[in-house]
């Protein structure tokens, strides 16, 4: 919630001595609620006063980084209040009891678990590595992992002393520290502190869990991770409580749980039963989810389900740039130029897959406009076309030199053909028919 | 001790009946309630939950396009629309039916209404789950085919779909004369929503007789739209808009227009698995943002849904 102005002129002075350089306390709290003054110019505000307006000013939810991936730092129950800022990083597990091999293979699959959808690259952010024996073990398998994959780390046991072998090794990546519960918290909370790494809190209970935040905290830890067993409560109490969570640090300010949330779901359910469980977490109010396993087939539609529901509702809709294969194209496929707009690239992409004919489609760069927005707007012009066509290498892909345009700016081919030296065909005034065109052009 | 956030709801979400027992002069063996919560979805530490309804697609003419992991999993069966409902019922576990007689688009087969009253007859009396009875979509056409659709099922508080804001009428006058519903849609705007629900209530569709479409996108396809546009329905609801209380109908079977979610591909997992769960990943947004009625197509993602809906509802 900010802070107003005048919430912070109430705790002023009120001299209007002008010592801060601002002639009078209110236009010194007015820039100071814009963060165009610091609070330490005044020399006449008390520590009390000074905490008070750092609290307030802090965000509801710490932004906690492990490794270099950022979960937390909501804001919002519903993302058409403002937006969700940082999408649910998922984890997945590895056992110290595999055998090496087994252990290298491992890592080397989960790291390589990504998607590419419309240019945006998603799968599996981080990798659990679980200890079963003992430190030595643990310090080994952690080693293995990290020198067989570029994923942050969550380093899981409930013995420091496993925890700090593991920490040994990897610390410098910040990887998370799962978890300090009511026997060990303070030791954990210490090694946390000791090595600067992120921890996650574990109870089964609220009151606890407030109570091992207390604790962390007063160990002077910022970056707490919450985990209140939901992933292993009915799907009835998980969602109520990670709504409880998210009421509590967004609507309250309530700082002691002003952490992001997180899931672990490696207690024996099966793969369908953690991907469903994600996907209601990821939905509402996660920051983090733990699976035990996962496969691309569960994976991949949760991805794309988390890459929606994190779009920020203000921006325009719009896929990347890029030269996008629909079907198996060869270098004599033919080449469609088409705009940015999430609307037609999937609109064009899908009728060309309906018509069976492999094409390449070269998405320029209109900031999210449509085609014919975009012209009226001068951002689609022969001078764009030809730079997308240059920055993403095309004439290296294919063997001919015809460039198919959208029937709707025909008025561009002669310009076009002059910037590229491609042939420029005009083509189908509306997507829809488009099958039907490729078919016949095709068929020669 | 935490001082756990309640919110205290002045609106109610309307409760729709669906399907009249003999008891009400009707022939189905169920009736379902949709809506009638008093707080977000699931929320029972707040209000009263209500159990969202599942239902499946009957088509009356499988276009070209229809995924062929539906039609080997469904088999010959889905040739004969009154065959596939009974399976949906009594093999798949359904709730309800939703019969989308695309065949009488003047576009496609342009079969007649009669012939479309007809089979609504037959599926009535061979299926005795409720029944959505929905329209090829061409306006004309529809106002005659629901018009006589509606009388052939007179009695058994069936849904009609879909009345949009440029044509409701004759949907309207239908589900007044034979006491069904009307499915109110809107293309994710909620505007439209809730201008439509004030004209079919001044046109005299009684309020608890309307349900709400604001059209459902899949995985992928525009989901965050339709997630967006439900949460905002349902919190104008509950925070009192009267016009905005209708309980709300999902198609998911929309999440089917992913071809990615069924292509063959080593790299993305066996398809039928990707397939499934791209459809149960899209139903489980419907249910999050506040859906109290689920349209799906593939038989296996009826039975994960209901035990997701159970876990949930409690």
């Amino acid at each position: 919630m900010p802070v107003t102005a005048l919430d912070i002129f109430k705790l002023l002075a009120k001299k209007n001595c002008g010592e801060c350089g601002v002639p009078t306390c209110l236009a010194f709290a007015m820039m100071l609620a814009n963060k165009q003054a610091e609070l330490t110019k005044c020399p006449y505000v008390t520590p009390e006063v000074v905490e008070q307006l750092e609290s307030s000013a802090s965000p509801p939810m710490r932004t906690v980084k492990v490794g270099d991936i950022e979960i937390g730092g909501e804001t919002e129950l519903f993302r058409h209040e403002k937006k969700f800022f940082n999408e649910t990083a998922y984890a997945l597990i590895i056992e110290d009891d595999l055998d090496d091999h087994s252990v290298v293979k491992r890592a080397k699959k989960l790291d390589a678990m990504k998607y590419e959808r419309i240019g945006i690259i998603s799968g599996v952010d981080l990798i659990g590595v679980k200890a079963k024996g003992d430190a030595q073990r643990f310090s080994d398998a952690v080693t293995l992992v990290n020198d067989n994959s570029g994923l942050p780390l969550v380093l899981m046991s409930d013995d420091a002393d496993i925890v700090e072998a593991g920490l040994k090794v990897v610390s410098k990546a910040k990887p998370l520290i799962y978890a300090g519960r009511a026997n060990n918290c303070a030791s954990m909370a210490k090694l946390a502190k000791q090595y600067a790494c992120p921890l996650a809190l574990y109870a089964d209970d609220i009151d606890e869990l407030m109570s091992l935040s207390e604790v962390a905290k007063s160990e002077g830890l910022e970056d707490i991770v919450l985990d209140l067993n939901l992933g292993a409560k009915p799907l009835r109490q998980a969602l109520e409580w990670l709504t409880i969570l998210r009421r509590l640090s967004v609507k309250k300010l309530f700082r002691p749980l002003g952490f992001p949330v997180m899931l672990n779901l490696d207690n024996g359910a099966d793969i369908e039963t953690q991907a469903i469980r994600a996907a209601i977490g990821t939905l509402k109010y996660a920051s983090l989810i733990l699976f035990s396993d996962l496969d691309p087939a569960r994976l991949y539609p949760l991805t794309t389900l988390r890459t929606n529901i994190f779009t920020d509702p203000q921006a325009l809709i719009q896929v990347n740039p890029g030269l996008y294969e629909i079907g198996k194209p060869n270098r004599n496929s033919p080449v469609i130029v088409t705009s940015n707009f999430s609307l037609t690239y999937f609109t064009v992409a899908s009728d060309i897959e309906a018509s069976k004919v492999p094409a390449r489609l070269l998405v320029v760069d209109t900031e999210g406009l449509s085609v014919m927005t975009a012209f009226a707007a001068d951002k689609f012009t022969p001078e764009k076309i030809a730079e997308t066509l240059t920055e993403y290498k095309v004439a290296d892909k294919v063997d001919h030199r015809k460039l198919i345009i959208p029937g709707m700016i025909a008025m561009l081919k002669m310009k076009l053909e002059e910037l590229t030296g491609w042939e420029v065909i005009v083509g189908v005034k509306d997507s829809s028919a488009l099958p039907k065109y490729l078919k016949e052009l095709a068929n020669g | 001790m935490v001082a756990i956030p309640k919110e205290s709801w002045s609106g109610k979400i309307k409760e729709v009946t669906f399907g009249a027992t003999d008891d009400e002069g009707g022939t189905r063996d169920r009736k379902l309630r949709l809506g009638g919560e008093t707080t977000l979805p699931f929320l029972a530490f707040e209000g009263a939950v209500s159990r969202p309804a599942i239902g499946m697609e009957v088509i009356d003419h499988l276009g070209e396009d229809y995924p062929q992991l539906i039609i080997d999993e469904v088999g010959d069966v889905i040739r004969d629309p009154v065959a596939w409902a009974d399976a949906c019922v009594n093999i798949y576990g359904a709730d309800f039916i939703c019969l989308k007689l695309l065949s009488t688009n003047p576009e496609e087969e342009n079969v007649g209404a009669e012939d479309a009253a007809s089979l609504v007859s037959t599926v009535l009396k061979q299926v005795k789950a409720p029944l959505i009875i929905q329209g090829s979509g061409d306006y004309e056409k529809d106002s005659r085919v629901i018009e006589l659709c509606g009388e052939a099922a007179k009695g058994e508080q069936c849904l009609l779909a879909r009345a949009e804001q440029d044509g409701y009428k004759s949907i309207a006058v239908a589900a007044t004369a034979n006491d069904h519903a009307v499915v109110a849609f809107s293309n994710i705007d909620v505007n439209i929503a809730k201008q439509l629900n004030i004209m079919l209530t001044e046109f005299g569709v009684p309020p608890d007789h309307i349900v709400s479409d604001p059209l459902m996108a899949g995985v992928g396809f525009g989901m965050e739209y339709a997630y967006s546009a439900m949460e905002r329905i349902k919190l104008a609801g509950l925070v009192g808009d009267k016009m905005l209380q209708s309980p709300m109908i999902a198609d998911v079977s929309v999440a089917w227009s992913a071809k990615e979610a069924y292509r063959v591909d080593a790299n993305l997992g066996d398809e039928r698995d990707r397939a499934i769960f791209w459809e149960v990943g899209s139903a489980i947004a419907a249910l999050m943002a506040g859906a109290n009625a689920l349209i799906l197509r593939h038989p296996k993602s009826v039975a994960i849904v209901r035990r997701v809906v159970d876990e949930l509802v409690g």
